[in-house]
């Protein structure tokens, strides 16, 4: 049995709008593990970015329901002034954009120190200068030295990625959330960043929880993957079940519009229609059935859950036993219809 | 004789300085780069951030002065033209990166689109109408969506206005600059499949700028891959994935995130040792500058930046 470092029970986010709660997070459960990393993946607006938010507890107005088990402690019951003590120390948080999650007005060592000063009062100031040029060496940015006097605006985009895991990781959290940590990011910075994330991973000892909609990060970083669609988490698997053995129909149609290097195809699968906005979401019967209309209604369960079909392998509703993909000319029919 | 002929293209911009604000030194966007591109072809423009890909799309499309250089489309000289109501500027087309940003948000669909054909065609009201619903059509819009505003479609939606306007001159050429970097996968797909679609129908070429390899590799025969305003190294989709020669290329394509997680390990591996190699044999592939040399042939297709001698 791995070691449970993070759980998260029927946890339900809700924004208002108008006079009504519209739950973008609804009803989600799922664990991290010690030394793991947990992707989420879906497409925008599925809900990935609100549930970081969630668990962070960076919500102002949202209504949050359930709990959050962190270290068995529940955060998601904490006053603002108690997670403030878990926030930045225990739980590290990567933000997608590297511009606006930094601070304009403020040197680098000042930005970084801030958060060392916030949880260890008693720090000196020498010591905490020999921390950040530390920290700044460990993410691999060169000349820590003169990079921290610096502004924001003097470095690069990935550069100013790896001053916020800097961030992130300065208190050695044993929970990292990684927001889209590489996706402003060119390719090759990108490969650095995620070493760099998978390192101090197991340096640390930490769960990692990556949020992403890249396939090609998933499968190159995850333990575990969990799928998210229109707030609900629809398969969870280990990563290679999951690119090996995809169940869910909205897996399998993710996997399949990504360009293949190793197989020549002319035609990408495009999923039907777009994600439901928030007050459109469909709260009953399966919530992919409306992208999927070619396979018949009575395939959907009425209420669906997660089931596990394999031991690890989660899949929610019953219609991936009756899922295939249309053929082409079929689906130039929809796409004319 | 090729389609679009770039030859040289040089793009300086000045910075300006000292007490009187003179022009102390430039800087050198685009140095030196030549591109020739068949008709009915894809070329793939790849770079990082900074390299001066958009930057050379939008000055063959006149958008950006050129220093020095010539640009030949279809056999007429194009150089630094001004973009009103000439031939090239009808035939040569551009498909915006953001499609949140790059259509007016005041505007109807039916203004957006035809706002090119006000330019360049005496339509009446009714024909104007009818050739906007003609384009949507063809992007796979509904008629009725003409009088909405940008705002009510979607990501993907958009992107298609954006080329619903771009094709509404029937161009022959079309710049696509980063079409799809700002769309999920899934819309992505619907993006690349539909410009693949229209390529066919309308026997367009396209200079397709992009920083990711898997959709260029996915839609480009040719590529020619930038490094701080210079090629390093150009040929066929072929050539730069499994042969590539110079160490930079090889570097942008080992950086590729690979689909298999079962390789996940041999392409990490793979990764520490082509970095161990840029790091050695850095001094060998760019000059004294960082810059990389000229391009010499190395087969009948592909062209690698390297030393003179070697």
């Amino acid at each position: 049995m791995a070691d449970k470092l993070l759980e998260i029970k029927d946890l339900t986010t809700s924004f208002r709008i108008k006079d009504d709660y519209h739950a973008a997070v609804d009803n989600l459960s799922l664990t991290v593990n010690k030394n793991e990393v947990l992707a989420i993946v879906g497409e925008s607006g599925c809900g990935k970015s609100a549930l970081a938010f969630s668990i962070m507890g960076l919500h102002t107005r949202a209504k949050i329901e359930g709990d959050i088990l962190f270290k068995d402690k529940n955060i998601a019951k904490m006053s603002s002034s108690e997670l403030n003590k878990v926030r930045g120390k225990d739980i590290g948080m990567i933000f997608q954009d590297p511009l606006t999650s930094l601070n304009p007005l403020m040197q680098i060592e000042e930005q970084i120190g801030e958060t060392l000063l916030l949880h260890n009062k008693d720090m000196s100031k020498t010591a905490r200068q020999e921390r950040v040029l530390d920290l700044l060496k460990k993410v691999g940015i060169p000349r820590a030295e003169y990079v921290m006097n610096q502004f924001p605006h003097e470095l690069s985009g990935g550069m100013r990625q790896r001053v916020i895991i800097a961030m992130a990781i300065a208190n050695k959290p044993e929970l990292l959330i990684a927001d889209e940590p590489t996706t402003a990011l060119d390719v090759t910075i990108q490969s650095q960043i995620l070493d760099l994330i998978n390192k101090l991973k197991d340096e640390m000892d930490s769960g990692i929880v990556l949020i992403t909609h890249d396939l090609g990060v998933v499968a190159e970083m995850a333990d575990r993957v969990a799928v998210m669609y229109a707030g609900q988490i629809v398969e969870v698997a280990d990563v290679k079940t999951l690119f090996a053995k995809p169940l869910h129909p909205y897996t399998r149609s993710l996997l399949n519009s990504v360009p293949n290097s190793d197989k020549e195809q002319d035609k990408l699968h495009v999923i039907q229609g777009i994600v439901p906005s928030l007050q459109n979401l469909p709260r009953e019967g399966c919530r992919f059935s409306a992208r999927i209309p070619w396979v018949d209604e009575s395939a959907h369960e009425k209420h669906p859950e997660l089931r596990e079909v394999d031991p690890g392998h989660l899949v929610r509703c019953t219609c991936y036993k009756h899922f295939s993909f249309p053929d082409e000319t079929k689906e130039e029919q929809h796409v004319l219809s | 004789m090729s389609y679009l002929e770039v030859k040289d293209l040089k793009v300086h911009f000045p910075i300006k300085g000292g007490i009187f604000g003179g022009t102390v030194d430039h800087i050198k966007a685009v140095d030196g780069v030549s591109i020739s591109l068949e008709k009915g072809k894809t070329y793939g423009l790849v770079g990082e951030s900074g390299s001066g890909k958009s930057t050379t799309g939008r000055a063959i499309i006149g958008l950006n002065k050129i220093t020095s250089g010539k640009v030949i489309f279809d056999g007429v000289d194009i150089t630094n033209i001004k973009r009103t109501k000439s031939e090239a500027t009808k035939n040569i087309q551009m498909i915006f990166q953001d499609p949140y940003s790059s259509l007016n948000p005041k505007k109807r669909v039916v203004d957006i689109v035809s706002e090119p054909l006000r330019n360049f065609e005496n339509l009446s009201r009714k024909e104007e109408r009818k050739r906007v619903q003609e384009l949507l059509e063809l992007v796979g819009l509904s008629p009725e969506s003409i009088l909405k505003y940008p705002h009510e479609f979607s990501g993907g939606q958009r992107q298609r206005i954006g080329i619903a306007r771009a094709i509404a001159l029937k161009p022959k050429l079309i710049i696509a600059d980063e079409p799809v970097s700002a769309l999920d996968v899934s819309v992505q797909a619907q993006v690349l499949n539909f410009m693949k679609e229209i390529q066919k129908e309308l026997d367009l070429t396209y200079l397709f700028i992009s920083h990711d390899l898997g959709v260029i590799k996915h839609m480009c025969d040719d590529i020619g891959i930038m490094y701080k305003g210079r090629y390093v190294e150009e040929g066929t989709a072929d050539d730069i994935f499994s042969n590539p020669q110079h160490i930079y290329t090889k570097r942008l394509v080992a950086a590729i995130p690979d689909i298999d997680p079962n390789k996940r390990d041999e392409k990490r591996k793979f990764r520490e040792e082509v970095k161990t190699e840029y790091d050695q044999s850095y001094n060998d592939y760019f000059d004294a500058e960082g810059l990389a040399y000229k391009l010499q042939p190395v087969s009948d297709t592909h062209l690698v930046a390297l030393p003179e001698k070697g």
